[in-house]
């Protein structure tokens, strides 16, 4: 009983690949399965896109509806954190672009270099972002836990020509902060998936891996990285520059 | 009772392969920790059956309550946490995950003639996180219960019950993400694992769907899961994304809600209707009328699924523009959905149509999915709506196409690859039965509520008036036969494991690739890459190559 019905591929095709030892069973070339990773990742981040896009989605109509207190409530923000944490973030972009880039080239050392960089830009992110939450939770900024309408209610030093916002108004900065809050803590809470995954990385990368060819995982780990600062390039201009070129 | 131009083939002297995939290796951690496909579509049997168990109790205790006008069995509190565990069970942890995580992770390598799906190990995590996913909600249910129904309302949710609605709503994010990369991993495989000459319009109609399906997984799962995490937040920390006092609104809940979970709804038929495909054609014994068109209807009810949501919020205060358009578009979304029935039903005219228990399955689901259907375009006019929202009328429109349509096919679906996923089996006369039972018992338990749902009874309430009385026990009744056309299948499914005659490789002769390697498959499903160079559904081909199967041993 071992006719077969259906006509097969000689075994030999395997073969030609000289059997990569990261070439899984299932797959019958390495091309294939390194298509089939990428595929993987940006499907991943298409997901990641819907998830943001429900944020967004409340960002743009409650700032349509309350349009004073989102301008108000932006005023709180500590610019000078919020464009340092742009840069930095931009620059690790950079960096782990390098890497990627490094690992292509085999140069384990490169490669070590740019993934430790990428990594202190990440915890530099986070220390920064860490400092603005504490800040904002001294200001009581923070919906439901720590709030009070005070600082809207009267007229801001910073913003002298600004008029007070009438008390109701105020209460909607709280839609403001809560989407602040959601918004940043999703994207810092991927920063943190995205270090620890980083020291992972690092420590595979220093015992030689990702260098002799098979770089699947640092490229698609790349892609999850630009990603999470592109969400971050939204972010920024959404919740620190409203009404900023009046 | 099967027609005579078809003779199956004889059983007698079919014997069970030396190796296979249920054989390849023993013991619980060889199944706990596989990474194979098959093994992995059967822990989600075992554990989506599980959960239908559960769900299905509290169906019959709501059933039991509704009784007698009074709802003397229980309080208003513990009926409403009942209807709610049944809502969330029954959509999170049967219905969603049953058709794709069993049949889709069992047959879409095989079909398509690959080793296993994209990424196994991402298919096992998976499996894990659903699992966890349904302890929590098994934590939900033990410690308390929830009572905001399956739809999680706002402020209800957030600001008044006092409920285990946090450890709820995570249960649900977590076994989110379960559907998520089940979905990614079905959809890179159709992509990339094809076996060569296997081009798009190769496919089986099975794997349209489940791509569809999976396309739905992917861009809406993400949509439900971030606003559940904001009602968990809004209750836990008090954040106010919904809640108006803090210039949120509970509207936008309904909209980031329903944009999840009509898709899902769609998610609850698609696979059904991959299956009909398969079962159709098989035993009609002709190629699907209209390949194409039923193709592509799949991937149209996907894309329309996604501009449908707002009917769910006719009365819920959103613009009559919006309402307008919605109705539209809900009423555009039966246009693929129906072209699917009539081509199923063209394949079958003239066909030599043998009546095995698939195919009864398969009627159910042509008759009830109709009915569901139909109803459900009553349900998108206007002025319709207004009247019957919120009745037990919603309750038969959605029963009608999810437990008639989708179960029967999920049945229909499990019978006809029984065979393949354990070698053997089950008793036809029974099986004939049981499908039977469950055609009258689930048309006694439902259609009653139709004329209750018109006349007005409202949903989710735990007593009613007198005059509704008799068409509740009618429903009741209908919910017991119901249930015996649930339990015998699964007792002679059981039973067959061990005692069902030997099956064979290919016990319907169906022309698909996963029947022509020997069942249970082995491990590795083909010994050799398969080359295809038949269509989808040539059973001419077939008849040449009747007796040659791939196997070992
Ligand atoms: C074929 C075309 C369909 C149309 C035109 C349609 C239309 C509708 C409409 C307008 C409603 C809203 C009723 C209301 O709440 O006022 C509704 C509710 C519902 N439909 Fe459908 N439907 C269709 C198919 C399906 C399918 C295939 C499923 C699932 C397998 C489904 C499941 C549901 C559920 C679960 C609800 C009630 C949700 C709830 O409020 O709990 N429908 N349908
Ligand atoms: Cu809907």
């Amino acid at each position: 009983m071992d006719s077969q019905v259906i006509a097969t591929q000689p075994t030999s095709a395997h073969g030609e690949h000289g059997h990569s030892p990261h070439l899984r069973h299932h797959f019958a070339t390495v091309a294939q399965q390194r298509e089939a990773a990428s595929f993987g990742m940006w499907l991943f981040l298409l997901t990641e896109i819907m998830f943001f896009g429900g944020m967004f989605t409340a960002y743009l109509i409650y700032r349509n509806w309350y349009y004073p207190a989102f301008v108000a409530g932006s005023h709180w923000m500590i610019m000078w954190a919020g464009t340092l944490n742009t840069t930095v973030l931009i620059c690790s972009s950079f960096t782990m672009a390098m890497g990627v880039y490094s690992a292509e080239m085999r140069n384990r050392k490169a490669l070590l270099r740019y993934l430790f960089i990428t990594l202190c830009f990440g915890i530099v992110f986070l220390g920064i972002k860490a400092y603005e939450w504490h800040d904002e939770w001294e200001h009581h900024h923070v919906p439901g836990l720590n709030f009070s309408i005070n600082d809207f209610t009267h007229v801001d030093q910073r913003y002298p020509q600004d008029k007070p916002l009438a008390p109701d108004m105020a209460e909607k900065t709280q839609a403001y902060f809560s989407l602040y809050f959601m918004l940043t803590g999703v994207h810092a809470l991927h920063m943190l998936v995205g270090v620890s995954i980083l020291v992972v990385l690092l420590f595979h990368a220093w015992r030689g891996a990702y260098t002799t060819g098979h770089m699947t995982t640092i490229e698609n780990f790349g892609l999850y990285w630009h990603f999470v600062d592109i969400v971050w390039i939204f972010l920024f201009p959404l919740l620190y520059l409203i009404s900023r070129h009046q | 009772m099967s027609s005579t131009s078809i003779v199956l083939p004889d059983q007698q002297t079919a014997t069970m392969p030396k190796r296979s995939y249920l054989n390849s290796s023993y013991g619980l951690k060889s199944w706990l920790l596989t990474l194979d496909h098959k093994r992995i579509a059967i822990l989600y049997l075992i554990t989506t059956v599980f959960f239908f168990m559960i769900g299905g109790t509290a169906a019959a205790l709501i059933r039991l309550n509704l009784l007698t006008p009074g709802g003397e069995l229980m309080s208003a509190d513990t009926y409403n946490k009942v209807f709610s565990i049944h809502g969330l069970i029954m959509v999170f942890f049967f219905l969603v995950p049953i058709a794709p995580a069993v049949l889709g992770n069992f047959c879409i390598p095989l079909m398509i003639g690959a080793k296993d799906v994209a990424f196994p190990r991402l298919n096992l995590t998976s499996w894990y996180l659903f699992v966890a996913g349904g302890l929590l909600e098994l934590y939900t249910i033990i410690w308390g219960g929830i009572d905001t129904g399956w739809t999680f309302t706002t402020p209800l949710s957030t600001h008044y019950v006092n409920t285990h609605v946090i450890s709820g709503a995570m249960g649900i994010f977590v076994a989110g993400f379960s559907s998520i990369l089940t979905g990614l991993n079905f959809i890179v495989t159709i992509h990339r694992l094809r076996a060569p000459g296997m081009t798009w319009f190769r496919l089986p109609l099975f794997i349209w769907s489940y791509y569809a399906t999976s396309i739905i997984f992917v861009l809406a799962t993400p949509v439900i899961a971030i606003a559940l995490a904001l009602v968990m937040l809004e209750r836990f920390t008090g954040i106010g994304v919904f809640d108006p006092a803090k210039g949120g609104d509970p509207l936008l809940f309904q909209h980031l809600f329903w944009f999840y979970s009509h898709p899902a709804v769609y998610v609850m038929i698609l696979p059904g209707m991959g299956v009909m495909s398969e079962v159709v054609a098989c035993f009609s014994r002709k190629r699907v009328f209209g390949y194409t068109a039923v193709g592509f209807s799949s991937v149209a009810i996907a894309v329309f699924s996604f501009f449908v949501w707002a009917h769910h919020m006719f009365i819920m205060g959103i613009s009559n523009y919006s309402a307008l358009v919605f109705s539209l578009m809900t009423m555009l979304v039966a246009v693929p959905s129906a072209i699917k029935i009539f081509n199923w039903s063209s394949t079958l005219y003239k066909g030599s149509i043998s009546f095995d228990t698939p195919i009864l399955y398969a009627f159910s689901f042509i008759g009830l999915f109709t009915i569901g259907g139909l109803t459900g375009v009553f349900l998108a006019a206007l002025g319709m709506n207004i009247h019957l929202t919120e009745t037990y009328f919603i309750v038969a429109h959605f029963h009608y196409v999810m437990v008639g349509g989708m179960v029967s096919a999920v049945m229909a679906g499990l019978h006809f690859w029984w065979p393949k996923i354990t070698g053997r089996m089950y008793p036809e006369m029974l099986g004939r039965l049981a499908a039977s039972i469950l055609f009258i018992g689930f048309n006694l338990t439902f259609f009653p509520q139709f004329i209750l749902g018109y006349m007005g009874m409202p949903r989710r309430y735990h007593a009613y008036p007198p005059e509704f009385q008799i068409l509740n026990v009618l429903s009741t009744a209908g919910a017991s036969v119901l249930a015996i056309g649930y339990i015998l299948p699964g007792i002679y499914l059981l039973w067959s494991l061990k005692y069902g005659k030997i099956a064979g490789s290919n016990p319907w002769r169906a022309p698909g690739l996963e029947w022509q390697v020997q069942s249970p498959p082995l491990e590795e499903n083909f010994i050799e890459t398969p080359v295809v160079d038949f269509e989808a559904y040539d059973f001419e081909w077939l008849a040449k190559h009747e007796n040659e199967v791939q196997t070992v041993g």
